[in-house]
């Protein structure tokens, strides 16, 4: 069992299982449309993780690149000669451009220093999404073209379940090579002890930088889905809240654990819908579950339980 | 000049509350390296509270005393029921902890109290006071010299009683304080206790201009946090120094740049610092144990 | 209604739905009803009033026996102003609850990404969201009851000019409603001769407005100004600028909603101008005026039950919600597409937001003269100009 856990495929096979069997096992559009919603928070909860979990540095600010990826998707097809789908190409690779430009500098910061340099970030791609209502309908929002695959158009929830489900599996077999790859060792050695890695020479700045653009290239893929499954996009996407959203979802379902990203993810989209029921209490709840997990399983859920498992036997 | 007065008295008074969100986040994380960003509720519960005790007649010196006693009481539980049981947890899983009871603080006082926008009468008078062209709320005022009587009254407890020393020795070195005999959960405690004060009084000081509701502090804790960080974590006097300099900035920026853009301008400003200065303008170096 | 007649009504529509064979729907059946509204968040001004109104209303209507007989069955979710949970509470609405109608959407964000749904699903939908680009391009299953805020600022702009202003000042809030509101004043702005010499904005959660009023008061020439936003902003405004000694009249949006602005901005708010529907001057309204009963009767139930001051916000749901009830009679089912054919047909509906003549081509059915000028005057609500 111990080595099953461990093999390199484990955590994507297994988010393959679940987005099959939810896929046919989830009867109404209403539910297969929150499994989406969670598929793609979940793509960018890993592209955080790898940031968070692995390399050890926090962001307050990766809504911001969400943003970018939505919008590129809203906003390129307007302004440029391209379809949605090339669109959503060129919003990752601008993410990645900004995430480097950024990164260099910022990285250099420590802790909760780095923390408000790139809350900071956040806010200042909020800000442009929102003021500049020539370009992105300001505030309200604006629409997105429907995006065509081969002549395909993709529309309705379904086609778009599977296109998230799947591109959720290949991004997490992605980050758990990463994971494994030299670099991801350095990482982890990274997240352990800056001064050591740096000791044993490892490139520190070099490898931050990479995991900081990895980070962002999930986050803005996961953007670019949004605004396409949705067809509209408003700037709240980029918003300080999302950005602690993403955070939460990371931490809660824990840090280093790519199945733990899909756990918090499913967490905190899932937790509003069926908490609705208690009405004007649902946000007291949603902050007690919050401060009670994090009391109780303060490694984060899914390490936390391995852990319990492991002591179980 | 008029104009630049003015800016500048706007900046100030925006800036005094950012700085005294700040000086929360300073005084916890000093004793407990948690990042209280439920820091921003207790100013919200200063000002609410405040509102709700007059409205059932009480007298508005009571109300607030009433007000800060609650608020405290809130801080209390807060650290005995999810930060002490959470202790030696990850900095960052204690930050979600915080996330947490912020929530949970925001919904109760929308249920508590309601969802409106609600206003505290000024101190003495809305008569604004005109110096060299420029006019100044006396409330504003209050607000600022109420900021300078906390900071003094902090300072001198922190450096000339038993118990203020006990937290700045906690801050220091926490293990070391621990051996020579001072009960630093307590410490702790008492950091909480008094951050919640600092912040109810801010909420009380500053609702007459700025207005207050149930989600108010969601704002001031963005702000304080950038405040206490581009000042040097963990330096009261950084606090102070990075509030009022957002405060200025949003001003000036909002001012003589743009208005849409001068909360981005304040965030590139806090960037900039920060490039030069990677631990804020008053943080000390700190080195990674090993 | 006796109960006599409503027990006949109720074996007539049983009757009648046996005999066409529908067994499934039985008198007691519900009619089931969704609304997704900002009950939280920045938004919850808006939110908190409709909502409050939206279960009131419902309430009453089902002890009074209902609608065709049935209860009606209101499902409420707090969107908290998010867009994208807007649109998945809209799904579960459509496709979980299978609501017959929705009647929601407090602002234009969260509106605009559930059209696409409601569109889909051909479900009407009556939004409560303030801009014209909610029903200008009309679309077949959208409505909405708040007055645009282009009207707004047509009001506006005719009371200036009157008042022979031809150089304003103008500062909004960034938020959608100030936003927009500004662009739709700037597209309406030339028709009346006026002209903006100083454009100034601030946040939805700024605290103090004196760097852009200053800057407002020294441009050269200004003869008034107007302030489009909702929520703190607009009275934090009005204080700042009488702290700042600005004389110049200051005009206030159909935003400022409430008596609460006035008890915000205390003694500054005298003398401010603003567009705002008859909901707000009730009492004062004469006794002719064909919206006289109904707007007193909805402060009156709205103040005695919640305890907090009437918004034309709660109105918008008022006027939302009996809209879809007096269409759901007039079809004679909860058939969505004749529901949606009773609501396009609405003529003649007094709300608390003025007579709705709603038609093929316009889809919200008020005009300009749906608004009163009014101006505050020793802390209270007076009727100007020639309403």
């Amino acid at each position: 069992m111990g080595r099953l856990f461990n093999h390199p495929l484990a955590a994507p096979a297994l988010i393959a299982l679940i987005v099959i069997a939810c896929g046919f096992g989830l009867g109404s559009n209403f539910y297969l449309r929150v499994a989406a919603l969670v598929w793609i928070s979940a793509l960018a909860a890993i592209g955080l993780n790898l940031l968070m979990g692995f390399a050890g540095q926090v962001s307050l600010g990766h809504a911001g690149f969400f943003g970018i990826g939505a919008y590129a998707v809203a906003v390129g097809p307007n302004v440029l000669p391209v379809s949605p789908l090339l669109a959503l190409v060129l919003g990752i690779a601008l993410a990645a451009v900004i995430a480097y430009l950024v990164g260099r500098p910022i990285l250099k910061l420590k802790g909760h220093y780095l923390a408000v340099a790139t809350l900071g970030f956040g806010i200042l791609v909020y800000m442009v999404l929102s003021n500049e209502s020539g370009l992105t309908g300001g505030p309200d929002g604006m629409p997105v073209s429907r995006a065509t695959l081969f002549g395909w158009r993709l529309k309705g929830v379904d086609t778009w379940y599977w296109i998230t489900g799947g591109v959720l599996v290949v991004g997490a077999w992605v980050a758990v090579n990463l994971v494994r790859s030299p670099t991801g060792r350095a990482l982890r050695a990274l997240h352990d002890s800056e001064v050591a890695a740096r000791v044993v020479g490892v490139d520190v700045a070099r490898y931050k930088l990479v995991a900081f653009v990895v980070s962002a290239v999930y986050t803005a893929l996961a953007g670019g889905l949004l605004a396409l499954f949705n067809g509209f996009i408003t700037p709240d996407v980029a918003g300080f809240m999302h950005s602690i959203e993403f955070v939460v979802m990371v931490v809660l379902g824990g840090m280093g654990s790519i199945v733990g990203s899909l756990v918090g993810a499913a967490i905190l989209i899932a937790l509003p819908q069926a908490l609705s029921a208690f009405q004007e209490y649902e946000h007291l709840a949603l902050g007690l579950i919050l401060m009670v997990f994090m009391i109780f399983l303060r490694k984060g859920i899914v390490p936390s339980l391995v852990a319990l498992a492991g002591r179980g036997r | 000049m008029a104009e630049f007065l003015q800016f500048a008295f706007s900046g100030l008074t925006v800036g005094a509350v950012y700085a005294l969100v700040a000086i929360g986040f300073t005084l916890i994380y000093n004793a407990s390296d948690v990042v209280n960003f439920a820091q921003g509720e207790f100013v919200m519960i200063g000002g609410m509270a405040t509102v709700f005790i007059m409205a059932a007649g009480v007298p508005m010196p009571l109300a607030a005393g009433g007000a800060i006693v609650i608020a405290v009481a809130v801080g209390l539980l807060l650290h005995r029921l999810a930060i002490e049981p959470a202790r030696g947890a990850d900095a960052v899983t204690l930050i979600i902890i915080t996330i947490g009871a912020s929530i949970f603080l925001r919904s109760a006082a929308s249920i508590v109290f309601d969802k409106q926008f609600h206003t505290l009468p000024p101190f003495t008078g809305e008569t604004p006071i005109v110096i060299g062209g420029a006019a100044i709320l006396p409330q504003s005022l209050w607000v600022l010299g109420g900021g300078v009587v906390i900071v003094t009254i902090l300072w001198a407890f922190l450096t000339h009683t038993i118990l203020g020393k006990a937290i700045l020795a906690t801050a220091a070195n926490r293990l070391a304080a621990k051996l020579v005999g001072i009960n630093t959960s307590y410490v702790v405690g008492l950091s909480f206790a008094v951050s919640a004060a600092i912040g109810a009084i801010a909420g009380i000081l500053v609702s007459p201009v700025t207005l207050t509701r149930y989600d108010v502090g969601t704002l001031l804790a963005l702000k304080g946090f950038a405040a206490a960080m581009v000042g040097g974590m963990g330096s009261p006097i950084g606090a102070i120094v990075g509030g009022l300099l957002i405060g200025l900035l949003e001003a000036f920026g909002a001012g003589y740049i743009s208005s849409d853009y001068k909360d981005a301008i304040a965030f590139l400003v806090i960037l900039a610092v920060l490039f030069f200065m990677p631990t804020g303008l008053f943080g000390r170096a700190s080195v990674e144990r090993v | 209604m006796t109960k006599f007649q409503r027990l006949a009504r109720l074996a007539a529509v049983s009757a009648a739905s046996l005999a066409l064979g529908l067994t499934a729907v039985s008198a007691a059946d519900p009619i089931k009803i969704g609304s997704v509204l900002a009950v939280t968040g920045p938004a919850s001004f808006l939110g908190d009033p409709e909502d409050k109104t939206l279960k009131m209303y419902v309430d009453k209507i089902n002890e009074e026996g209902g609608v065709l007989g049935r209860p009606l069955e209101l499902i409420v979710y707090d969107s908290g102003g998010d867009a994208n949970k807007a649109r998945t509470f809209a799904t579960r609405l459509i496709e979980d609850d299978e609501v017959v109608a929705i009647v929601g959407g407090a602002t234009t964000g969260t509106t605009m990404a559930m059209v696409p749904l409601v569109e889909d699903a051909e479900i009407p939908f009556i939004s409560l969201g303030g801009a014209v680009v909610i029903i200008d391009p009309v679309k077949e299953w959208v409505f909405k009851t708040p007055h645009t805020d282009r009207m707004a600022c047509q009001k506006i702009f005719e009371d200036m000019k009157a008042n022979g202003y031809t150089k304003i000042g103008m500062i909004s809030g960034t938020g959608g409603f100030g936003k927009s509101m500004r662009q739709q004043c700037l597209d309406v702005i030339g028709d009346y001769g006026i002209e903006v010499v100083a454009d100034e904005t601030y946040g939805p959660s700024d605290a103090d407005m004196t760097p852009q009023l200053t800057k407002i008061k020294n441009a050269d020439g200004v003869q008034a100004v107007v302030n489009p936003g909702f929520g703190q902003g607009p009275a934090i405004v009005t204080r700042n600028y009488r702290q700042l000694g600005i004389e110049v009249p200051l005009y206030q949006s159909h935003g400022v909603a409430s008596k609460s602005f006035i008890e915000l901005a205390g003694d500054s708010a005298n003398g401010v101008r603003l567009p705002a529907a008859a909901l707000l001057v009730a009492d004062k309204l004469p006794d002719n005026d064909p919206q006289k009963a109904v707007v007193v009767d909805y402060k009156t139930m709205y103040e005695d039950q919640t305890g907090e001051d009437v918004s034309t916000f709660g109105g918008h749901a008022y006027d939302g919600l009996m809209i879809l009830v007096e269409a759901i009679k007039k079809a004679g089912s909860d058939d969505p597409a004749a529901i949606r054919d009773a609501i396009e047909a609405t003529t003649g509906f007094v709300g608390t937001g003025g007579e709705v003549n709603m038609s093929a081509d316009d889809h919200l059915g008020l005009d300009v003269s749906a608004f009163k000028m009014l101006e505050i005057q020793d802390g209270d609500w007076t009727i100007v100009g020639g309403n």
